[in-house]
């Protein structure tokens, strides 16, 4: 068989939102009303995934003060977006604490103003010229990722009559299977506007809501440069099967 | 040392990142086009097998509906699913004629259907020695939905192996089954397979933890 001899740590869905959390009022029609159905022996379907060592990944995919420059041709601050200048870096580590190295993680997010470059959003702050909001890497043979971006904006939408959602950047990531993969919101520690969030509200355990919190980091922020944010990552733990079950 | 953001469950384990919706603008992240963004050099999409890849080749289309029968019209899919001869290929590479992984996404115009250009999946043995029927494992993420949902598309062709798959068993409800079956057209002499996805109420598909 290829690579069954494994398995991963029980997803907790009391610790993970449910699917149904009123207070998000679009959760209400898109969530399941039937059980879902456990897979009591595991196999290749799910124990294996993608592995994107092979994947070309261009020189600013992880650098978003670079990536959407107007014109590639400036130099200095003609041409870069308008923010906080910051580093989002962490590490991808297992639920044992195992370094997860080589797994794609990737981020996307809002500008300084609050605006997404979507089709789809039309919130009345701008679009910044020389800002795109996507970024991708690797994680490196320890299991660390980073990107430079810029703090992106609060912004409101239609749940409640004044809502408003933190300021966060939306990252995924894969993990060593299908079974791990993820994606969440990293919020910036301190923001008044966390605990207001019918999002974040959908979690139930406070001390979830803090894996999501990223921490500013100043021996990692660059003097007369940028900020730094540390958003770790956990994924599911990867267990060996060490005896067969007869 | 303790990771700054993480909660440890007991002494020798750390609680998973909790999950969060991938919201209406996922398409800046993991699909570029759909939003409207130029694209990289390479991008993660729904073309998984090109003309010369093994197999019989075909495409699978569907929508994904929400409890009030209404197409979710921002829904992103990912796929996962073994080559002709059952194998997984998990070296995710553009130059090769086929990968096991894509994405896909609903649009937000006309029918509002994903779609995938793929071969259809050999059968793949489990590690007890049952065989599961070709099938395709699909992951739904969407605004509104919290955590990404799970299920697999079987193929309406395979009649005696989807008898025989212990996954499509372990369903209690054999009227539930059926919503993991999908159904084969003919399309301008292509083969199609459509698989239209309930999230919630009356035919809802099944959908996995695992």
């Amino acid at each position: 068989m290829q690579d069954d001899n494994k398995r991963f740590v029980e997803r907790d869905r009391d610790w993970h939102p449910p699917a149904y959390a009123p207070g998000y009022k679009t959760s209400v029609a898109r969530s399941p009303s039937q059980a879902l159905v456990s897979l009591q022996t595991s196999s290749v379907s799910e124990l294996t995934g993608p592995d994107f060592r092979q994947l070309r990944i261009g020189p600013h995919d992880n650098d978003l003060l670079m990536n959407f420059r107007e014109d590639p041709a400036l130099a200095g601050a003609a041409g870069l977006p308008v923010g906080e200048r910051i580093i989002l870096f962490g590490r991808v580590v297992d639920q044992f604490g195992k370094p997860v190295p080589h797994t794609l993680v990737e981020m996307w997010q809002a500008n300084a103003g609050g605006r997404y470059r979507h089709k789809k959003d039309g919130y009345l702050a701008p679009l910044d010229p020389n800002f795109g909001g996507v970024g991708r890497c690797l994680t490196d043979e320890q299991g660390w990722y980073r990107f430079r971006t810029i703090k992106p904006g609060p912004y409101p939408w239609g749940n409640g009559i004044n809502t408003w959602r933190p300021a966060h950047i939306h990252v995924s990531v894969m993990g060593p299977s299908i079974s791990t993969r993820l994606i969440t919101q990293m919020y910036f520690e301190g923001d008044p506007l966390i605990p207001l969030c019918p999002i974040v509200q959908t979690l139930k355990d406070p001390e979830a809501v803090e894996t999501m919190i990223g921490r500013l980091d100043m021996a990692r922020s660059r003097p007369m440069d940028c900020l730094a944010y540390r958003f770790d990552l956990v994924v599911r733990g990867e267990l060996q099967t060490y005896f067969e079950n007869q | 040392m303790r990771q700054p953001n993480s909660q440890p469950c007991s002494e020798l384990m750390l609680r998973e990142t909790a999950s969060q919706t991938a919201g209406p603008y996922v398409h800046i992240g993991l699909a570029l086009d759909v939003a409207g963004l130029p694209e990289r050099d390479e991008e993660i999409w729904s073309r998984m097998a090109k003309p010369e890849a093994e197999g019989e080749h075909i495409e699978v289309i569907g929508t994904v509906i929400d409890g009030n029968g209404d197409p979710v019209r921002d829904a992103l899919l990912e796929a996962w699913q073994a080559d002709a001869s059952g194998w997984y290929q998990p070296a995710f590479d553009l130059q090769k004629a086929f990968n096991s992984f894509g994405r896909t996404a609903t649009t937000a115009e006309g029918n509002s259907e994903w779609s995938l250009t793929t071969i259809k999946p050999g059968s793949v043995a489990r590690g007890d020695g049952k065989v599961m029927a070709p099938h395709i494992n699909l992951a739904i993420f969407a605004r509104g939905i919290n955590i990404h949902l799970q299920t697999r598309l079987y193929f309406e062709d395979e009649v005696e192996a989807n008898a025989a798959c212990p996954v499509l068993g372990a369903i209690e409800s054999p009227t539930r089954r059926q919503t993991l079956i999908a159904k084969r057209e003919e399309v301008d002499g292509k083969v199609r397979y459509r698989f239209d996805i309930r999230l919630q109420g009356e035919g809802e598909t099944v959908f996995f933890d695992f």
